[in-house]
């Protein structure tokens, strides 16, 4: 499972930072930044999901 | 007083978001007019519409037409003269291309480092105000929970924040109320306008200036630039009093109706307090199904949205709350769940206006319910029939007496 992030739709909600510090950093202006570009851990797969399902702006999306 | 409304017939072709019946009513009206309508309009406040899906309100949010100006975002009687794409009150009252470097200057102080670090200060305060309310339920055996938790939390944390004296908090709400909940027109004398309180702590701060990075809110707006150039006078003026306006009584609403639900539900109070790892998701659910903040907008050019004739400078109101309870977007979207794990509300709004103090807000609900329930642990409503809810775009109890249940 990997994740594509598009930072062009973040409008700096935070909800996938507060759901998983572990895969969503944020600058210092409030923007969501992707820490795992790569292949993401099993064990953080449910809060992969949540970080999707809780995007007010749909900027999550899992690539499989 | 205020003037007393008109009576609304049918909320479809005559709604009245300042009208004590809309306040009363507001998730039946919103829930009728989605299945009958979905799009309201209105005559009165010169002409203003209302979708009702979350849909449409995403839509119109994003504007990628550039239908819609942000130059009003208050409905009033009377059409804002402050041109777009500035507006009154920069970055909420702005259009591209002047929104974006104009909002770029507050997202630092309201990103979630910079709250998190006042966490402290807001949680302390709210002790203190449990104190005082317990104090008072001893006495008397009841508490507002409006009057005296949630409406001054915000009040204290912004004041904090603008460097203004957390006393003026009376004086504010007056602001408040004359410009978001009732924004009708009145004679006020120039010393108690909301223009000219800021202007003297303005011109406190120019005689007194600070190096940039040091200071309050006030002081950075007058050590920025925006295109090279020191803000304007009404620039930073607007944007103080939006951040002063915007952030008190929607987080006090906020605060007001969690807690007004809780009171409510029993088995959602135990969970909260007996549960930590339902907090966050429960936070998010309060502002879903009760989130605060209807925004608005002007219609910019004559268009036709499915049907509805937008004319020219109409007002369009955008309730985030309706859309959050709109059953295409949200399963359940009538019941409070409190652990809902998909949860892609708009409470502070979609798209470039999303809401700056977002983060900021968010702290201050957790807070301060954290330590009302902790603290409190167990409390009902003294009488449903007693609270009373705000009326006009900011959704929210301001009368909410509560009684502290001893035996848990």
């Amino acid at each position: 499972m990997k994740i594509n992030y598009n930072r062009e739709l973040c409008q700096g909600h935070n909800r996938c930072y507060m759901l998983a510090p572990e895969i969503f950093d944020v600058d210092d202006e409030g923007y969501a930044v992707l820490k795992i570009e790569g292949e993401i851990p099993a064990e953080l797969h449910d809060k992969a999901q949540l970080c999707v399902d809780n995007c007010p702006e749909y900027a999550i999306e899992i690539a499989e | 007083m205020d003037a007393k409304k008109a009576p609304v017939e049918d909320w479809t072709t005559d709604f009245d978001h300042t009208h004590p019946d809309y306040a009363a009513n507001a998730h039946q009206i919103w829930d009728d007019l989605r299945e009958e309508c979905p799009i309201a309009h209105s005559d009165r406040f010169g002409g203003m519409w209302m979708p009702t899906r979350h849909e449409d309100i995403a839509a119109i949010a994003a504007n990628k037409d550039g239908l819609y100006t942000s130059r009003g975002v208050v409905v009033s009687e009377v059409r804002p003269d402050i041109p777009a794409p500035i507006g009154y009150a920069p970055p909420i009252t702005s259009d591209p291309p002047f929104h974006a470097p104009a909002r770029k200057l507050l997202l630092g102080p309201f990103a979630p480092r910079k709250v998190q670090a006042l966490e402290p200060f807001t949680r302390e305060y709210c002790h203190s105000l449990v104190d005082a309310a317990l104090e008072t339920s001893n006495e008397q055996g009841w508490f507002d929970a409006a009057i005296g938790y949630s409406q001054n939390i915000p009040v204290k944390v912004i004041a904090q924040m603008l460097g203004l004296p957390a006393e003026d908090g009376p004086v504010f709400r007056r602001f408040i109320h004359n410009i978001i909940e009732n924004p009708v027109q009145r004679e006020i004398p120039e010393e108690e306008t909301v223009e000219w309180y800021f202007d003297q702590q303005i011109a406190k701060r120019k005689a007194n200036p600070k190096p940039p990075g040091e200071g309050d809110l006030i002081d950075h707006l007058l050590n920025v630039e925006i295109f090279g150039e020191a803000l304007a006078p009404e620039h930073v003026r607007g944007t103080v009093v939006l951040l002063l306006v915007a952030g008190i009584d929607t987080t006090w609403s906020s605060i007001g109706s969690a807690i007004w639900h809780l009171a409510q539900h029993p088995n959602d109070l135990a969970r909260f307090r007996d549960d930590p790892e339902v907090r966050p998701f429960a936070v998010e659910e309060f502002l879903r199904a009760y989130a605060p903040v209807t925004m608005a907008r002007m219609v910019a050019e004559d268009h036709e949205l499915q049907g509805c004739p937008m004319k020219k400078d109409d007002w369009l109101l955008l309730p985030f709350p309706a859309g959050n309870r709109d059953p295409e977007a949200f399963e359940d979207a009538d019941k409070f769940v409190i652990d809902r794990q998909k949860n892609r509300h708009g409470a502070f709004g979609l798209g470039i206006h999303r809401c700056l103090g977002s983060n900021l807000a968010r702290m201050e609900l957790s807070v301060a319910l954290d330590v009302f329930v902790d603290r409190i642990r167990d409390f009902s409503l003294v009488d449903p029939a007693n609270v009373r809810f705000s009326t006009g775009q900011i959704r929210g109890p301001r009368e909410l007496p509560v009684s502290v249940k001893t035996n848990v």
